[in-house]
């Protein structure tokens, strides 16, 4: 009966060490290959997380990726200068933008004359900028708007134009 | 080579896990509102099934059968799935974090997944090779079935159901519906 006890905790506690080993070892060799990976992380947690694509790649994710292999630091026109700036000191590499140039200048302005108050736009802003509600006419609150432009395909009546921001006073 | 392909028609249709023997009923129901989740479930289940039931193979035909302690298969078998998801989860998140996104919390939750357990019970005395056939033909069919329950309850979302009806209670029936589909399939093997 004892000897039973013994052998019983024995296995379990020798297949508990083995398999916790095999975990551990494979935490490791991630963690050996993580260093690249949590510069992408980083990276990816100081761009706007819209997913607008606007710097040419499919998403923030890649676009940070592409950043740490050497891509310009300054595709991204919703995080404006702030990003670059950002980018710029964590990575060390120039901010030789004029930071002026990079503020997204390009605001979306609902043309309210065509808009037909279909909502569609509204789920589409990753910033929440647009407010209207269903049948009546939206506008987009121009402080909040970061020109990313997602929601233009999806407006039913091509209402949604660019326009300059207008300079607050 | 018929043998095997009998092992596997049986274990993806016949036997299959969630309408014939009703496990793994909770990722059925949890992860088949959309398609976008069914798929990656699925395949995130097929994975661990398969490595489960390799590791949990050699587990009981070199440990606990040479040490006469078959009966603690039970337990040393959810170790070895909790150790297999844990180490999917580590090698997913490596190699694409967009799929481990993706994934989220379905990952983790595939440890309690009885329809593992089951398989991996079910399994242990046959060999390596019939188990791990076995193993890819439960995964199969778990993965079918929830695909097609996720595209019904899709079409569902816009059908003309009574109130009473919708949601939950018509989404049950129609799993009660194909699971007595599933039903004639029973005299095949």
């Amino acid at each position: 009966m004892f000897e039973e006890v013994v052998l019983v905790s024995l296995t379990m506690a020798g297949i508990g060490i083995t398999l916790s080993g095999g975990i551990a070892a494979l935490a490791k060799w991630t963690e050996s290959r993580q260093p690249i990976d949590s510069l992408v992380e980083r990276v990816n947690g100081l761009l706007p997380q819209i997913q607008c694509a606007k710097c040419g790649f499919p998403g923030c994710r890649p676009y940070a990726e592409a950043v740490i292999a050497g891509e310009r630091i300054d595709l991204c026109p919703p995080g404006g200068s702030d990003t670059v700036q950002a980018l710029g000191h964590l990575l060390n590499r120039p901010v030789d933008v004029p930071a002026e140039t990079m503020d997204s200048d390009q605001v979306a302005f609902i043309d309210e004359n065509t808009c037909v108050g279909c909502a569609r736009c509204i789920p589409a802003c990753p910033v929440d900028a647009i407010v209207g509600a269903e049948r009546y006419t939206h506008t987009i609150l121009q402080e909040h708007c970061t020109g990313c432009e997602l929601c233009i395909p999806v407006c039913p009546v091509d209402c949604i134009d660019l326009h300059k921001r207008a300079v607050h006073a | 080579m018929a043998e095997l392909f009998a092992l596997f028609v049986g274990a993806a249709l016949v036997n299959n896990f969630v309408l014939v023997q009703f496990l793994g009923l909770c990722p059925y129901v949890g992860t088949s509102k959309r398609l976008e989740t069914a798929i990656p479930m699925s395949l995130a289940t097929a994975f661990v099934m398969l490595l489960a039931t390799v590791l949990t193979h050699i587990l009981y035909t070199l440990v606990l059968i040479p040490l006469d302690l078959e009966y603690l298969r039970i337990i040393a078998f959810i170790f070895a799935i909790a150790a297999v998801v844990q180490m999917t989860e580590l090698y997913v998140r490596q190699i694409s974090p967009v799929l481990h996104q993706l994934l989220g919390i379905y990952l983790p939750l595939i440890t309690s997944n009885c329809a593992i357990l089951g398989l991996v019970l079910t399994v242990a005395d046959l060999s390596l090779p019939q188990a791990m056939v076995y193993a890819v033909g439960g995964a199969f069919g778990f993965g079918l079935v929830l695909v097609v329950f996720a595209s019904l309850r899709e079409r569902l979302q816009s059908a003309a159901v009574p109130a009473a009806f919708r949601g939950a209670p018509v989404a049950l029936l129609c799993a009660g519906f194909m699971a007595l589909a599933f039903a004639g399939f029973l005299g095949m093997a």
